[in-house]
């Protein structure tokens, strides 16, 4: 867990820049099965958002089909029951998730660097109150709170479902990174910032924070992946704004004409799969991830 | 929201491991009271944190745009104009809070700790207590049992998965529990009501219990519920299971790395012996603690499975009230969510004290 990737070589070197941090640190997740798998999933799903406007026969809310049809060689998934292509949505509503899983795993990433990193160099009085927010963050139910908030700011759209998973999803990161910069700080090169001047702010985040890399690269696709089911989820109670087109809607509006009963399974089982295929493909990068910062873990290794 | 980053789980345990050489006061009473002071420390952090969720239920309503008579108010505008006496009488029935914010606050508290938290308006005229009491026992019931079951399970799986390292005994429960952990939870419910309820016609497709049955105690209606609850049952267990083998999986790794267990390995012991007396039990410690924080996302995840099966649990009143816009029920509801996870967490952090005498110092 307390790898350094960055120290190992020769005091004199050159400090790696970010891009090959970068190079190294996808070449490690690479170099795992089972993340690569994820990785390759995760590609797919990306370049069918990206290039949906060409991969998707029809239009996202393109209707006037056969409503509630089965399969057939025009509509390889059916159709839904207002009378659109079930395939159709499915590529567009790659977007939707993606960008949210992308926005809100970013942002509550950054929230947990910076309160995590500032909270764990810290000491003080201060510790203990951070403490004791992140704690009440932990332990009350995120899904509960989402659908509470969302319920009061009903109609807000995606944004609104982001700023949800965000203020219920920093807390777990804050709480890992903050334990790791403490166990960083006691370290003889932090010591050595210290006594050569560095301002706290410089010694946070350009001497300890490149030792996080991957349980920061980690936390972006844990908070990822559970953005990612906790939009689904919200979309899937009819929480959202249920004209956008997104895997979760397209469950919302399923149960809601009764496919259960019409026995539509394509119209149900596909965009569930979607969504825990994407969400399996981040979980599996993650697999890698593990791989940089604890060595015992990675594979190939007996114990 | 089963995090499966697992490596700094034990990170704040193992700090505390230098002092635990020698226990320091040998003598009973010394031990009783050590004892009798970190109950007493964890119930005051336990109020500490009761109070501050239920202030957080208080101030999240005030923070939004409007106020629930507000929203009941443009609901009925929309089927013409209000009158002023309707108007009055709305935000009557809503309790339109008055007062400064303090005495507002006071009320407030006063009302939660009566457990009086008015009149529903979905299902007027039962009050949000009765409600509320109605639907508990069979959420804490389901969630409670499967929970449990899955911890156990999932941690058996885990010991052999980490065990047997490299085999198809590690690779296919890895694999097949982060797999069904990434499951969306109301996914795994709809196809499972699907092909099991619709299909197959095996199981009742909604209610927890038959349509003619009454809530009793006796043999024939506890089967019915059982009958009833099986299929949420299975949903939840597939999906929470995997983060319990992963998470096992991952610390009983490190562990199997301490020196300890090489000891206990040259000195000949059985292999199911190192295992499972001296790696497995220092191992469950982390996973433990994060027991009481997954029990959040499992009673999250329960509200959708609720929701897809029609099962009569907090989870299904709570999406009746918020697409109702019925405020009283849903704050009662989430306090009560957050309460049964605070009161959770609560007795593993007890338990966790007694299985781990480090913490009590």
């Amino acid at each position: 867990m307390t790898t350094m990737t960055a120290t190992q070589q020769p005091a004199i070197a050159k400090a790696p820049g970010p891009w090959s941090v970068f190079v190294r640190v996808s070449s490690t997740i690479w170099s795992n099965g089972k993340a690569r798998i994820g990785l390759i999933i995760l590609g797919l799903f990306v370049v069918f958002a990206i290039f949906a406007p060409l991969i998707a026969p029809y239009g996202a809310s393109q209707n006037g089909f056969d409503r509630s049809a089965d399969p057939t060689a025009a509509h390889w998934l059916g159709t839904t029951a207002a009378g659109e292509d079930v395939l159709s949505q499915l590529i567009w509503g790659s977007q939707v998730s993606i960008f949210v899983g992308l926005v809100a795993g970013v942002l509550s990433t950054i929230i947990a660097v910076l309160v995590g990193l500032s909270w764990g160099y810290a000491r003080g009085f201060g510790g203990d109150v951070v403490n004791f927010i992140v704690n009440l963050f932990l332990v009350i139910p995120g899904l509960p709170l989402m659908i509470v908030i969302a319920a009061y700011l009903s109609g807000g759209g995606i944004a609104m479902i982001i700023t949800v998973v965000v203020i219920t999803g920093w807390a777990w990161g804050a709480r890992v990174l903050r334990s790791q910069t403490q166990s960083l700080r006691s370290r003889d090169f932090v010591t050595a910032a210290v006594f050569s001047g560095e301002r706290p702010f410089r010694i946070v985040f350009r001497e300890i924070l490149p030792n996080m890399t991957s349980l920061i690269v980690g936390n972006f696709f844990g908070a990822a992946t559970s953005a990612i089911l906790a939009e689904a989820g919200l979309e899937y109670l009819g929480l959202g704004d249920s004209s956008v087109v997104s895997w979760g809607t397209m469950l919302f509006w399923a149960q809601n004409s009764n496919a259960l009963l019409t026995g539509q399974w394509s119209l149900l089982f596909a965009p569930g799969l979607c969504i825990a295929l994407l969400a399996t493909s981040l979980t599996l990068i993650n697999f890698g991830v593990d791989g940089i910062s604890n060595p015992r873990l990675r594979e190939g290794k007996q114990r | 929201m089963t995090s499966v980053t697992a490596a700094p789980r034990g990170a704040e345990g193992k700090a505390k491991s230098v002092e635990d050489d020698l226990p320091l006061q040998t003598d009973s009473s010394g031990r009783a009271r050590q004892t009798t002071l970190f109950v007493l420390r964890k119930l005051g952090l336990f109020v500490l944190t009761l109070w501050a969720a239920v202030t957080v239920n208080f101030i999240l309503p005030r923070l939004m745009p409007g106020t629930p008579a507000d929203a009941a108010l443009a609901k009925l505008a929309q089927n013409g104009p209000v009158s002023d006496a309707t108007k009055a009488a709305i935000e009557a029935q809503l309790g339109v809070p008055t007062g400064n914010i303090f005495e507002q606050y006071v009320s407030y508290l006063h009302q939660v700790i009566t457990l009086d938290f008015g009149v529903s308006y979905t299902f007027y005229p039962q009050t949000v207590a009765e409600l509320v009491s109605t639907a508990l026992p069979y959420t804490l019931v389901l969630v409670g049992a499967v929970t449990i079951i899955a911890f156990i399970l999932g941690t058996l799986l885990g010991v052999l998965a980490a065990w047997k390292r490299g085999t198809w005994l590690d690779a296919l429960p890895t694999l097949a529990g982060s797999f069904a952990s990434a499951f969306p939870y109301f996914w795994t419910a709809l196809l499972l009501l699907f092909f099991a309820g619709y299909v197959w016609r095996l199981f009742p497709t909604s209610g927890a219990y038959g349509p003619t049955a009454t809530p009793n105690l006796s043999f024939a209606f506890l089967g019915d519920a059982l009958y009833h609850a099986f299929l949420p049952a299975l949903t939840i267990l597939i999906t929470s299971l995997g983060g319990w083998i992963l998470g096992m999986r991952n610390t009983m790794i490190s562990t199997l790395g301490d020196d300890y267990v090489t000891f206990a390995e040259a000195n000949g012991l059985k292999p199911r012996v190192v295992a499972l007396r001296y790696a497995a039990r220092n191992a469950i410690l982390p996973n433990l603690t994060s027991f009481g924080l997954a029990l959040g996302g499992v009673v999250g995840g329960s509200i959708l499975v609720e929701r897809v099966f029609g099962y009569p649990g907090v989870g299904y009143l709570l999406f009746n009230a918020v697409t109702n816009q019925d405020y009283p029920l849903m704050q009662a509801l989430f306090l009560m969510i957050t309460l049964s996870v605070l009161v959770a967490n609560f007795l593993v952090d007890i338990l966790y004290g007694v299985l781990d005498p480090r913490t009590r110092r």
